[in-house]
């Protein structure tokens, strides 16, 4: 695409546009040798993400953990239906079975959609609009600031009177749309940004934040279902039988008993959490960060809320479902090369293949080191973990972004990059965290740590890699505040 | 080979109707006007009216004001919170969201209109003015693209030495500033 249209203009003698001049770089070329079979979108999408059937199916880049929730969804549905459900549906009802099935099948489909969907991605600019833009920096730079202070990329808008920052993202080139982040782990920015949630292998955003809730909700229904009926099938079995005797009957029963007792807490208090933030209309992001909360100021308030729980709950569950405005499966038209990564950008530094591969190398690197720091370190502290789930951002940024600013030629800081782009610095997190803390009054051993969400599943989770651990480790930080609110809700 | 097969797909993107094409292969792309989202309302997809000055020997402020007001309202028809919306939703939650395998969106209905909005505008008012509009969806919704064509025999001729050099120093100066 970008040999041509490099060469296009210019074989004409046409004006050229700044960055299609720049973007015929060689190293584009292996890229399009195979050009008999028209390439789809997705193939050459230029976030780190997994595609399946064709790009039907859209995925993060690791997916260890999604598989791990499958498996406890389907063990332990599995066991239940075929060593307690004929015991019950004799002795109490067949309608156990049947609502069973039926809640089976909706955390199956809801779950599936979740981590198939799109979250609903931002393409990256075209080169045309990144130049657009970052003429548009220049004229605001060039009138307000004179001298080498660093360029500042954002943007103020004003939302229902309140006064919002949008924060350029120097990988999409874009000013990012009220509530839309950049998800770090797939490098992409995802509208009305919730959470990268590895548990379904999906970032969580606005195209498929009510399929993740509905699951959630219907999963936690699920656990509290099978667990109340394998209590009851070993109390009516133990009242014949004795107790132990029971147990060896049905040593299944014990089994899933014992993960739904363990994972019905977290389970149950991640979906109030989120009734709670759907009613009030904010993203998880938000929360954490507290961009709406009172303690910034008084007259700091949410400007997406509809001002009323139900039309908040109704917009959000049942509002009009956006489209997927990254069109994967379309074929790539020669002109439009806005989705093949390494021409988007208007100085395209001609690394950016090599440069992404840095940034794998990096990620390598980074990754070695969590295992190490996980050695070395108790897994009770949860700080590390978050450092640990924070650090690649910065580092991938200091990549990317100096490297652009050098060929730019701006003299840009790199300690004005990471509040640029890690939406949530750590300065922001950690403090808010203790705070969490402090309301609970954790103790040691009640503390947090990743594995300790679904204890069943953590022998594999160990065995997995510490990237792996790390992304496990972002759930674990709102699994914080949600185990805050279990606590507060059972004191 | 592949430079001179590069060159003509460029002429001919997204089939469109004749004298889009025409547009495209008699004359050449000036350069790009870019309208950007209006987020005053919130998160709902609406853009500026503000008139581009680039677009002002071009065509008209009404014309243009009209096209983005209607663009407007097809999108806030598209997003409008109401009845069938969340008959919409409950539904497909009812179905576990499978309907949405067979089931087309009253968004993705609207999205249709709009493309064919946009065709309609390109060709009875745009594309006789050397201008091509860009649907919103091709570019994620953020902008309305909006294409400043001009004849290639004036600039032909004018800026056929130079625009070699130029247009790489002028890209080097324009994008590294």
């Amino acid at each position: 695409m970008t040999p041509g249209g490099g060469s296009g203009p210019m074989k004409d003698c046409e004006y050229s546009q700044i960055s299609t001049h720049s973007s015929s770089s060689p190293m584009e070329s292996p890229h399009k040798k195979k050009k008999s079979v028209p390439k789809r979108k997705w193939e050459v999408f230029p976030g780190r993400n997994k595609f399946f059937c064709n790009g039907r199916i859209m995925m993060a880049r690791q997916t260890g953990v999604f598989y791990l929730t499958l498996v406890l969804i389907l063990v332990t549905s599995g066991l239940f239906f075929a060593f307690d459900c004929p015991y019950l549906s004799e002795k109490i009802t067949p309608a156990i079975p049947a609502i069973g099935g039926i809640l089976f099948f909706f955390v199956m489909g809801t779950l599936l959609r979740t981590s198939f969907s799109d979250p609903g991605v931002l393409p990256r600019a075209t080169p045309d609009e990144a130049a657009d833009l970052e003429r548009q920096i220049d004229i605001a730079n060039g009138c307000s600031s004179g001298g080498y202070r660093p360029p500042p990329r954002t943007k103020e808008v004003i939302i229902n009177g309140q006064t919002v920052k949008l924060k350029y993202c120097f990988t999409c080139k874009i000013f990012r749309p009220p509530r839309a982040s950049h998800c770090s782990l797939c490098d992409n920015c995802v509208e009305r940004f919730d959470h990268h949630c590895p548990w379904v292998g999906n970032c969580v955003g606005k195209r498929n934040y009510r399929f993740f809730y509905m699951f959630i909700l219907s999963l936690s229904f699920l656990t509290v279902f099978i667990f109340a009926f394998v209590i009851t099938h070993v109390i009516l079995r133990s009242q014949q039988i004795g107790f132990l005797n029971a147990l060896k009957d049905s040593p299944a029963s014990v089994l899933e008993a014992v993960v739904c007792f363990f994972s019905v807490w977290s389970i149950v208090g991640l979906s109030g959490f989120h009734t709670y933030l759907i009613s009030s209309n904010q993203t998880t992001n938000e929360d954490i960060k507290g961009s709406w909360s009172n303690k910034r100021g008084k007259e700091n308030y949410n400007p997406y809320s509809y001002g009323n729980i139900f039309t908040n709950c109704c917009a959000a569950l049942c509002g009009p479902l956006s489209p997927s405005l990254i069109d994967r499966r379309g074929f790539i038209q020669p002109d439009t090369p806005q989705l093949a990564g390494p021409s988007n950008g208007i100085t395209m530094y001609g690394a950016t293949q090599s440069q992404s591969n840095m940034c794998d190398q990096d990620q390598c690197i980074q990754s070695t080191k969590f295992v190490l720091q996980a050695a070395a370190t108790p897994l009770l502290q949860s700080e590390p973990s978050i450092t640990s789930e924070e650090l690649p951002l910065p580092g991938k940024t200091s990549l990317s972004g100096p490297c652009a600013t050098l060929t730019l030629g701006q003299p840009t800081p790199p300690s004005s990059m990471p509040n640029l782009t890690s939406d949530s610095g750590l300065t922001d997190i950690i403090p808010l965290k203790e705070e969490h803390e402090g309301h609970q009054f954790l103790t040691p051993e009640e503390a947090p740590s990743p594995p300790g969400l679904l204890p069943s599943g953590s022998p594999i989770a160990h065995s997995r890699t510490m990237h792996v651990l790390s992304l496990a480790s972002q759930d674990s930080l709102h699994e914080d505040s949600v185990r805050g609110l279990v606590k507060l809700s059972s004191v | 080979m592949p430079r001179s097969r590069g060159c003509r797909p460029r002429l001919t993107l997204c089939p469109q109707v004749h004298s889009l094409q025409e547009l495209r292969r008699s004359a050449s792309l000036a350069t790009k006007v870019f309208v950007q989202r209006d987020y005053s309302d919130g998160t709902t997809c609406q853009f500026q009216t503000k008139f581009p000055p680039e677009l002002e020997s071009r065509i008209e402020r009404q014309l243009f004001e009209e096209t983005v007001k209607t663009l407007n309202g097809f999108y806030a028809e598209a997003e409008k919170i109401g009845g069938s919306s969340y008959l919409e939703g409950c539904l497909a939650c009812a179905t576990a969201y499978f309907i949405f395998l067979c089931m087309e969106t009253h968004y993705e209905k609207v999205l249709k209109k709009i493309s064919k909005y946009i065709q309609d505008q390109n060709e009875k008012i745009y594309a006789p003015r050397g201008l091509l509009l860009t649907d919103p969806l091709e570019r994620g919704m953020r902008v309305i693209e909006i294409s400043i064509y001009e004849d290639r025999c004036s600039s032909g001729s004018s800026s056929s030495g130079s625009s070699s050099s130029s247009s790489g120093g002028g890209g080097g100066g324009a994008g590294g500033r």
